[in-house]
């Protein structure tokens, strides 16, 4: 069976590598992403590396109101879809977004609120299929607040509550959500932070969330030593946390 | 993470600043950044060609998309920083690399800027001989396309180029038939370097590859023993194969690396080959890349790092291979890997190449410090008196002088340069460069 694919923010270090998953298994691929000539050379690798078909479609995904437009596109080219990826977000400077309310709610918008908005019209076509999966890139960062980074966790922890939530409407109707969570990735998202040991290359986690889509689970730490080092995290007391200065 | 060393670890040096890339769209200007430039490809090359001490790196691993692919002509176009593994990985089991060096980590920009050879050279050259056209960037013309037709000049001044042309930003090349992964192998013990090139000359018509290993460590009357090994693609399936490794992969600690028992390594992988001769039929991967096995071997060697010394001289000199084997025996350096190939006569289009007709050897050495820089020395003595040249990618020390006898197109090169790239490389075999100092 030839899977049809829809990824949301396709030229992310991530989804490309997942992308490539798909297209060695000769998926069909609808991808959308802002930059057009980076959304050309992914589509056009993605066809040398096997994908059947490659869609694509250029948006910024901030613009809600192209939102429905792009589901029904991406629904209707090869008559149904089988997995929706959101991939799509940004790392927004801390300091920054602590003064500059535009660039505070550009950091909300790309990393929750168009999730949340993609979520529901394709929770709409999955729910009318009956089938589908749709899979959303999460943060370990949302597990806890941080000094460096709360309003991006915040939205990570957000996207999650709202997976759960819409993990639970879709269940009647055979859709499966996955929520992905992905530590540190070597991605052109971190490429100015100083690199350590817990850094994974985008191959492995693309192949991770890869797998997430085509395994039967609802939320997975890439990799999954992750949901150890979160558990922790989280346990450590308030007092004690504020003097580890993450 | 990443550190930015190349495959010897010597000489150490620092960039001011590394850049990674992951868009030919989103190439910053060379023009911006106040220090030379230089790509990084994998830093696969064991010298200092890689490096750029207190300059910019641009790291073109994330340049790693296809961009074309022809799967009944087999020509392939991508984007540079795509290594030999991944095209092998899409392209079998019909198509396999037109000419690959002993490791598959390699990117395309690397395999053009060092015009690389296999062990195929006798049949087909170097890797510049399959590549039809690829697109520069430069920090003063900006993007040009170059082909044997089209800007034939920096066509041929990028390959063996050592990447001071400008930024490859991606290549098309040539790939051959194959009939899948298995490779039908022979090895031959010899007992001297006589027997070796009668078996290269009467492998040469009927072997795709041929090379050899040889036993660095002995003296004497064993000078000059080693294996012999030749192979052709096979359309035949898998077979065990239980026979030694094409060539060894070490897989020891530091302090290992000693004479007494690399010599003991040596005398142990010249006679697990029992028989006089073996066939096998084993995977690509087991004959091209032995040393892929072990991550990272290079670290083998320690903080102090090591040096490869290739070099090439006429066939009709051959008998340099003896004389710079007995002058690894008589000194004190340990050699811990050598590896004899007869090159043919395909000749690149690339300026500064290395491959031309001849014979080859390669030479691994434990960074001793003066020592070893002296015997290397010695070395380049042997190559002026033979017509000899030195591989610029396995080098971290010739002088400038021997780099400009052996290579005397350099001047010409110098006309095809970026002038915002330079290299540690270039800086230490051209001091005398004008300004570019
Ligand atoms: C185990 C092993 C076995 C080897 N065997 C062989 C062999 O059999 N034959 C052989 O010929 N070589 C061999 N080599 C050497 C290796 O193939 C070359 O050094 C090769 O060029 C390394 O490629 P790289 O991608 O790592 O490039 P790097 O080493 O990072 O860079 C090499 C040069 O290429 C330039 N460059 C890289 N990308 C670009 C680009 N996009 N645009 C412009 N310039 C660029 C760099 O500036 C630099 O000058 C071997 C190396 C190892 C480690
Ligand atoms: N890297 C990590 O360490 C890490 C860790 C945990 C979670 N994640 C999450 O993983 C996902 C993928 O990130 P990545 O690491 O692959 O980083 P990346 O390579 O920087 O990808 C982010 C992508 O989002 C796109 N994007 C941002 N805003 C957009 C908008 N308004 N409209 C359309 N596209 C937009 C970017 O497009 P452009 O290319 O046009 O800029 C880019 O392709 C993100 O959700 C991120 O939060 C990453």
């Amino acid at each position: 069976m030839t899977r049809r694919v829809l990824i949301l923010g396709a030229t992310s270090g991530i989804a490309q590598e997942t992308s490539r998953c798909f297209a060695a298994e000769h998926a069909k691929l609808f991808l959308v992403a802002r930059d057009p000539q980076k959304l050309a050379a992914v589509a056009e690798d993605l066809k040398v590396r096997g994908a059947e078909a490659v869609e694509t479609h250029q948006a910024d995904l901030n613009a809600y109101s192209d939102h429905p437009a792009i589901i029904n596109r991406a629904a209707s080219v090869w008559q149904g879809l089988d997995a929706a990826l959101i991939a799509h977000g940004s790392l927004p400077d801390q300091a920054l977004v602590e003064k500059d309310s535009l660039v505070l709610r550009d950091a909300l918008d790309t990393n929750y609120f168009s999730a949340v908005s993609l979520s529901m019209h394709l929770a709409t076509v999955f729910e009318a299929q009956r089938s589908g999966v749709l899979a959303i890139i999460g943060s370990v960062a949302g597990d806890r607040g941080r000094r460096s980074n709360y309003v991006y966790g915040s939205a990570k922890a957000a996207i999650a509550t709202f997976a759960a939530g819409l993990r639970l409407r879709l269940l009647p109707a055979g859709v499966k959500v996955v929520l992905i969570k992905p530590g540190w990735v070597s991605t052109p998202m971190t490429e100015h932070l100083p690199q350590n040991f817990l850094y994974i290359s985008a191959q492995k986690a693309g192949r991770g969330v890869y797998q997430a889509i085509t395994s039967p689970t609802s939320v997975v730490y890439l990799p999954s030593y992750w949901k150890w080092i979160m558990a922790i995290i989280r346990s450590v007391p308030e007092p004690i946390f504020a003097k580890l200065k993450l | 993470m990443n550190s930015y060393t190349s495959w010897g670890r010597y000489p150490r040096s620092h960039p001011a600043e590394v850049v990674p890339l992951s868009w030919i769209s989103r190439i910053p200007d060379f023009n911006q950044f106040s220090h030379p430039v230089l790509v990084y490809g994998k830093g696969r090359s064991y010298g200092d060609t890689c490096l750029n001490d207190g300059g910019v790196l641009l790291d073109s691993s994330g340049l790693d998309r296809f961009i074309q692919f022809d799967t009944h002509t087999g020509v392939l176009r991508c984007e540079s920083g795509v290594t030999l593994q991944s095209v092998l990985r899409l392209s079998l089991p019909d198509w396999f690399l037109p000419v690959t060096p002993g490791t598959q980590f390699v990117t395309i920009g690397g395999a053009i800027a060092n015009d690389v050879h296999g062990k195929n050279h006798h049949r087909a050259g170097s890797f510049g001989c399959h590549v039809r056209s690829f697109e520069l960037l430069r920090s003063d013309k900006g993007r040009v396309f170059c082909s044997p037709e089209e800007n034939k000049d920096l066509f041929a001044a990028t390959i063996g180029g050592l990447g001071l042309t400008g930024m490859i930003l991606w290549a098309e090349f040539q790939l051959k038939r194959a009939s899948g992964p298995w490779i039908e192998c022979e090895q031959i013990r010899f007992e001297k370097l006589d027997t070796f090139f009668e078996l290269s000359a009467a492998s040469d018509e009927n072997y795709e590859y041929t090379v050899a290993w040889l036993d660095c460590a002995s003296a004497g009357h064993k000078l000059g023993r080693g294996i012999f090994i030749r192979g052709n693609h096979s359309s035949a399936g898998p077979q065990d194969s239980h026979g030694p490794l094409p060539l060894p992969g070490f897989e020891a600690p530091e302090m290992l690396i000693s004479r007494p028992t690399v010599r003991a390594f040596n005398w142990a992988y010249f006679n697990s080959q029992f028989r006089e001769s073996t066939r096998n039929r084993v995977h690509y991967e087991k004959f091209f890349y032995p040393l892929d096995r072990v991550a990272e071997w290079n670290r083998l060697y320690g903080q102090r790092g090591f040096l490869q010394y290739q070099f090439v001289v006429p066939y009709q000199n051959r008998e340099v291979v003896a004389e710079v084997l007995d002058l690894i025996a008589r000194s004190r350096e340990v050699c811990t890997l050598s590896v004899l190939k007869v090159f043919g006569s395909v000749s690149s289009p690339g300026l500064l190449s290395f491959p031309r007709p001849g014979v080859t050897l390669a030479l691994d050495f434990p960074y001793q410090g003066q020592p070893t820089l002296d015997l290397c020395e010695r070395f380049d003595q042997v190559m002026k008196r033979n017509g000899g040249v030195v591989y610029p990618a396995k080098d971290a020390r010739m002088s400038a002088e021997s780099f400009q006898t052996y290579f005397p197109q350099w001047k010409e090169l110098s006309n095809f340069l970026d002038p915002r790239f330079e290299s540690d490389f270039w800086r230490r075999v051209t001091p005398t460069n004008g300004n570019r100092q």
